[in-house]
């Protein structure tokens, strides 16, 4: 089990559904949406949510700084 | 269960206050974005929003005043190190950068680019290499690999006839008024930092007065080089980085490559 637990959120709708972050996720986390934005984007969503870790790392590769990242020690 | 730890006190990260909630004109997966947002966050980790100055250039990057939430001054094609040589001589406490592009610094540019960095203007240049021409249609630039297709170049760039692709940041690392100069990427989280530690140090040492610091970041353009963000990002990792090796050139004063 990981020791920490991160969650993200994403603004769907300046999204721009470029998947950059689902490609560099370590735990594979991410994906793309099925629905789209008022844009006609799909936007990035947890798919393993359980996964998440918190390390930040789409937040900080996300061209358009959508993604807001949270974490917090198991117990 | 996720959405009971999404309270302030578990943030980790959240985009910056010094970028404005404007939408970016940037297609999707453009590195231009993680690049202002790099820049913005240096600046606001080292409180210095009200004492910088930034010059936009002209191309892509051109509404770059729009995304960031700083004083800034847009300057003609291929002019910023110009513009910027008289903000920071008018105004020597400010922290001044110029945020260019390829065919901005590299080719228009180039006798701009030059002399600046030979006067030693203490300014921070950042210099986004796409290796084309992306706001007018992916033409072929300064710096478009050998044999690259672009809509200028549809048989690939030919070296016999145009060139070879221009290192620009090994030319100026020659200068003496060149403090530093260094080569990074946005394609991975860690080169994400690692830039910004770049940025960093070339902002304390462009306000030391110690003279211009140079930094080149790769940059993927998907829509120029018609393909997906996430394989643009894996072909400049395989092709452009081969001929653009990141690193650093100079480092204070010194050179190191």
């Amino acid at each position: 089990m990981a020791k920490f637990k991160g969650s993200i959120v994403v603004d769907k709708e300046r999204c721009k559904g470029c998947g950059i972050c689902v490609s560099i996720c370590p735990n594979k986390t991410l994906g793309m949406s099925k629905e789209v934005n008022g844009k006609g984007y799909n936007f990035a969503v947890m798919v393993a949510e359980e996964t998440c870790v918190g390390c930040a790392s789409c937040g900080r590769i996300c061209p358009d700084g959508v993604i807001t990242v949270y974490r917090a020690k198991e117990d | 269960m996720s959405s009971n730890i999404c309270t302030p006190e578990n943030l980790v990260y959240k985009k910056t206050s010094l970028l404005t909630d404007k939408v970016m004109h940037y297609c999707p997966g453009c590195g231009h974005g993680t690049i202002h947002r790099a820049l913005m966050e240096v600046v606001d980790e080292m409180g210095l929003q009200d004492k910088t100055i930034g010059i936009a250039p002209v191309g892509c990057s051109v509404l770059a005043y729009d995304y960031m939430n700083i004083d800034m001054q847009e300057a003609a094609h291929g002019r910023a190190p110009a513009v910027a040589t008289a903000i920071k001589r008018l105004m020597p406490e400010k922290f001044v950068f110029t945020y260019q592009g390829d065919g901005d610094l590299a080719a228009i540019g180039t006798a701009e680019t030059i002399h600046c960095c030979n006067r030693g203007e203490n300014i921070l240049m950042v210099f986004v290499n796409n290796a084309i021409y992306g706001m007018t249609g992916g033409q072929m630039a300064p710096t478009t690999l050998e044999g690259m297709k672009t809509a200028t170049s549809p048989y690939g760039r030919d070296v016999e006839k145009v060139g070879w692709p221009l290192r620009i940041t090994e030319m100026v690392a020659q200068l003496n008024g060149v403090w530093s100069a260094s080569r990074h990427t946005v394609h991975t989280p860690a080169a994400v930092m690692k830039l910004k530690k770049a940025l960093k140090k070339g902002i304390e040492d462009s306000m030391a007065g110690k003279g211009t610091c140079f930094v080149e970041v790769c940059s993927s353009c998907n829509s120029g080089w018609k393909m997906s963000p996430v394989e643009a990002n894996k072909w400049m990792a395989e092709h452009v980085l081969e001929y653009f090796v990141p690193g650093d050139i100079k480092v204070d004063g010194k050179m190191v490559r």
